[in-house]
């Protein structure tokens, strides 16, 4: 083809994942080890994880119950017969030179996950999801005499490497969806919706370091090869030269990652070239993406059977397994039974933790001031701070404490919001505290009472022009008693008794 | 079987996946060294077929912890360590 021709080419991309996601279990999926890191390295070590001669693999019950929950909330299906197998390459990090994973017959088969991008639904498809254990962390070093971390460096400068088997056995989830994905915001919109998901099914931490990873292969085709229903067919998938793209740990790097590589095939294919059938390495500190020296083609893993893990026969457990309500379904429910809007129910269901503060609090006083305190005010004041709900997650007894001051009427809804929490967010003080210390219980009524009567007493030209007539005159009078409570009483209720008083 | 199973160019890539360094003299070496290997499975051949024993299925271990090795008990059959991890040779 021409280098004219190739340009006029229209092009569309096409996207598939493979998704890592740690499980959040107490122990390795393998053995009895902690999955808790540790800051010092190989503390959380035995025998199997290790590798040592002899050690057997136990197959950790809980790690297979959270990928049933899994395969039940993508609604895959369980097959009847599950099993392990041996993945061989040689690498440090991985301790016995193979990594037991699941090969052919994966614990959760054909899902999908419907998501949002740009308002518009989108389901994707989940080829498999299986369950393998996670290998241990490398440190590339060079050598020298200063502190350790300081000689870290990249693979290609480094002298030697050390390793820590700490995560080594940590139980992973890999999840495989199909080519559905059309562009790089897409895979960051599922990606938030994959971890929305993972963290209501309780299985999943995203707040653990390195608990999510992402291998994406991209490809470019043209664009009259994509059906008017979205679909391709197998052909044109097997035909287009597809990259590999490694070391992803985020939603925004994978959407970086992603439109890097798109317009780095764009512009080979533009020109004429052709895009090389390879892997490649996000490098996060620069945006873009690095050809990797060739790895082993799939048959140089040698899969085979893992004889010392006998067969899963599991599928039952989909309707013995129990999964809580999921986003979606919950934000239905939000929008019909507390009659909030979808902005709000949204808002309010984008993790498990808010939606649950959210539920408490619409149950002890109502469903609007709920949705006000949970879904504007608190997370509006942890947004601008860079904060998460889970960094507040042991204080929600202060801040439901806070409601209930506005919900009893002893403080201003204004001052609340403006001075309580804030300060609550930045001292980190509880909410009767601060408003001890800021004087901003609202002035009880015989205060409010005495000055609106020294008020009336002491202005008797606005109280004439008022009964003359002059409504205005009122509001000189309420700025007068607001002066007198230091701003604490109620604006309306004082117009109210200034009026009562007057009027009578 | 015969010994043109296997090819010397067999061997190199398996030893490459393994890391480890031939040189020509050990690839013809091991090159006979892998037929007569792989020959020895003919064996399994001369094997009478038994009933398989009824698997085992469901092995699973309540997710507890327990207690494994120190630092040190970890690191004692490594040849070299550093700062608490096991050292290696840089690789690629």
């Amino acid at each position: 083809m021409t280098a004219q021709a190739a340009e006029s080419r229209e092009l569309a991309t096409v996207i598939g994942l493979e998704v890592h996601v740690q499980l959040e279990t107490e122990t390795k999926i393998f053995c009895g080890c902690s999955t808790d890191g540790g800051e010092e390295p190989n503390t959380n070590t035995c025998p199997v994880c290790l590798g040592l001669p002899g050690a057997l693999p136990v197959l950790n019950e809980a790690a297979v119950e959270s990928a049933v929950k899994i395969g039940k909330a993508i609604d895959a299906s369980i097959p009847e017969e599950t099993t392990f197998h041996r993945k061989n390459y040689y690498y440090p990090d991985l301790p016995k030179n193979f990594q037991i994973t699941q090969y052919d017959s994966p614990i959760c088969q054909d899902g999908e996950l419907e998501f949002s991008h740009e308002g518009d639904s989108r389901t994707v498809g989940i080829r498999r999801a299986h369950l393998e254990e996670d290998p241990g962390s490398i440190k590339h070093a060079r050598e020298g005499t200063g502190p350790l971390d300081s000689r870290t460096t990249g693979i290609d400068r480094a002298d030697y490497t050390l390793v820590d088997y700490n995560r080594a056995g940590t139980p992973l989830m890999e999840i495989v969806t199909r080519p559905d994905f059309r562009d790089p915001g897409e895979v960051r919109a599922f990606l938030e919706k994959l971890e929305e998901v993972l963290e209501y099914l309780g299985v999943f931490d995203a707040t653990r370091d390195g608990s999510l990873r992402i291998d994406a292969n991209l490809s470019l085709i043209d664009a009259e090869d994509v059906h008017d229903d979205g679909s391709i067919d197998e052909a044109v998938l097997e035909a287009a030269n597809r990259t590999e793209v490694k070391n992803i740990s985020s939603h925004k790097g994978a959407e970086t990652a992603l439109a890097f590589e798109a317009s780095r095939q764009k512009k080979l294919v533009q020109s004429g070239r052709e895009v090389a059938q390879e892997t490649r390495h996000f490098n996060e500190t620069h945006g873009n993406t690095v050809g990797m020296r060739s790895k082993e083609e799939e048959k140089d893993y040698r899969y085979f059977r893992e004889a010392d893990l006998p067969a899963l026969r599991v599928s039952h457990w989909k309707e013995d397994i129990d999964i809580p309500e999921l986003p979606d379904a919950r934000r239905d429910r939000f929008v019909s039974e507390y009659d909030l809007s979808e902005e709000a129910a949204s808002k309010l269901t984008s993790t498990k933790q808010v939606a649950d503060f959210f539920e408490a609090v619409a149950e002890r006083f109502d469903a609007d001031l709920a949705a006000t305190w949970v879904a504007d005010e608190l997370l509006g004041e942890l947004n601008y701070r860079d904060m998460l709900i889970t960094d507040v997650e042991d204080r929600f007894d202060e801040i439901e404490r806070l409601v209930e001051l506005v919900a009893d009427d002893e403080i201003t809804a204004k001052n609340a919001k403006e001075t309580v929490l804030r300060e609550m967010l930045d001292e980190g003080d509880d909410p009767d505290a601060i408003v001890d210390r800021e004087g901003l219980g609202k002035t009880s009524g015989d205060a409010v009472q005495q000055a609106v009567a020294a008020a009336i007493e002491e202005n008797p030209d606005a109280v004439a022009d008022y009964e003359d007539g002059d409504d205005g005159a009122i509001n000189f009078l309420v700025g007068q008693v607001m002066g007198k409570t230091g701003g604490s009483a109620d604006p309306g209720e004082v117009n109210q008794l200034l009026r009562a008083e007057l009027d009578g | 079987m015969s010994e043109s199973v296997v090819d010397p160019d067999e061997v190199r890539h398996v030893a490459d996946l393994a890391r480890v360094d031939l040189d020509d003299d050990e690839v013809e070496r091991f090159t006979e060294q892998f037929a007569d290997i792989l020959s020895y499975f003919e064996t399994l051949d001369e094997v009478p077929e038994v009933e398989r024993e009824a698997e085992l299925t469901n092995v699973m271990r309540p997710d507890e912890t327990h207690e494994g090795l120190s630092q040190d008990e970890a690191l004692e059959n490594a040849p070299d360590s550093e700062a608490g991890h096991f050292k290696g040779p840089k690789v690629s």
